[in-house]
C-alpha cells in the first residue's frame, strides 16, 4: 500500500519538476527543480530495493553534479531570463513525429520476457551493498577501473578548461569583460 | 500492485520530457539539464528491471551511467566556460559560425 502511494507521488512530482526544468526561462529555477527531481528519483531507487544505488544517486548527482552546476552558475549571468528564439514549427513537428513513431515501434515490439534469465542473481539474506560490492569487484572489475581512469581524465580536463584566466571576472567588471572578449595581447 | 510496466512507463515519460527539452532548448546550459533528465530516466528503467528480474546487472549499468554523467558534466562545464569567455553567450544560434 505504501509502495503504491509512494510510487504515484514520486512519479507525479518527478515529472512535474522535470517539466519545470525543461520549460523554465530562469536558470536558477531550472537547476533547483532538477536537483529536487533527482532527490525524488533516489526515492524510486529506495522503493526498488537498490539502496546503494540510491545513496550513490544522492551523493553524486545531488551532491557533486548539482554543486558543479551551481559553481558554474557563478561564471554565467544566472539572474537574467534566457531569451530563446523558437525554431520553426515544421521541424519540431517532424522531429516530434519521428520520435513518437520510434517510441511506438519500441513499445509494440514483442518482448521475450520469459527468456530473460538473471546473469548475476541477488542472494537471499545478503544486503544490497554487499551484493553490489561482490559483483562490482569480481565481474565488473575492469569496467570499474576504466571508469576510475575516465573520471581522472575528466577531472584534469575540467581543471585545465576552466582554470585559464581564472583571476579575471566575467560578469562583475565590464572592463575586464571587454579585455577577455577582445584580447589585446593575443599572440 | 506496482509492476515493471508502471516503472517503464514512468521512465519513458521522463525520457520524453528530456527529449522535448533537447529539441526545443537553444541555450547550451539548459541543453545540459535536459541531458541529465534523460540519463536519470534511463537509470530508473535499469533499477526497475534489476528489481523485477532479481538481477544485479541493471544496477551495475546504472552505476556506470552515473560515472559517465559525472565526467560528462565536468568536461562539459569546462567547455561551456571557455565558450562563454570567447563569445559572451551560450546561445546555440550565436555560436553557429558556419553559414549553411
Amino acid at each position: 500500500m505504501y509502495e503504491v502511494v509512494a510510487f504515484y507521488l514520486f512519479s507525479a512530482l518527478t515529472i512535474g519538476l522535470f517539466l519545470v526544468t525543461v520549460m523554465s526561462k530562469n536558470v536558477l529555477y531550472a537547476m533547483t527543480s532538477l536537483a529536487a527531481g533527482m532527490v525524488l528519483i533516489s526515492g524510486f531507487f529506495f522503493i526498488l530495493g537498490a539502496d546503494f544505488l540510491g545513496v550513490v544517486q544522492l551523493i553524486v548527482y545531488v551532491g557533486a553534479v548539482m554543486a558543479l552546476y551551481s559553481f558554474a552558475m557563478m561564471f554565467f549571468d544566472a539572474t537574467r531570463d534566457i531569451k530563446e528564439k523558437n525554431t520553426n514549427p515544421g521541424l519540431v513537428f517532424l522531429l516530434g513525429g519521428l520520435s513518437a513513431l520510434v517510441l511506438v515501434l519500441m513499445f509494440a515490439a514483442p518482448i521475450h520476457s520469459d527468456a530473460v534469465q538473471a546473469l548475476y542473481p541477488m542472494h537471499e539474506g545478503v544486503g544490497n551493498a554487499q551484493d553490489v560490492g561482490i559483483v562490482l569487484f569480481t565481474k565488473y572489475l575492469i569496467p570499474f577501473e576504466v571508469a576510475a581512469v575516465m573520471l581522472l581524465v575528466a577531472m584534469i580536463a575540467g581543471i585545465i578548461l576552466a582554470g585559464k584566466k581564472m583571476d579575471q571576472s566575467l560578469t562583475e567588471d565590464t572592463s575586464a569583460d571587454d579585455e577577455i572578449l577582445t584580447p589585446k595581447d593575443a599572440k | 500492485m506496482i509492476s515493471l510496466t508502471h516503472y517503464l512507463i514512468v521512465s519513458a515519460l521522463i525520457f520524453s520530457v528530456g527529449l522535448v527539452g533537447v529539441l526545443r532548448r537553444r541555450n547550451l546550459l539548459m541543453l545540459f539539464f535536459a541531458t541529465e533528465v534523460m540519463l536519470n530516466a534511463v537509470n530508473i528503467a535499469f533499477a526497475a528491471i534489476s528489481h523485477y528480474y532479481n538481477d544485479l546487472t541493471g544496477q551495475m549499468f546504472a552505476f556506470f551511467v552515473i560515472a559517465i554523467a559525472a565526467s560528462e558534466v565536468a568536461v562539459g562545464l569546462g567547455i561551456l566556460i571557455v565558450l562563454y569567455k570567447k563569445h559572451g553567450s551560450l546561445d546555440l544560434d550565436d555560436l553557429a559560425s558556419m553559414k549553411g
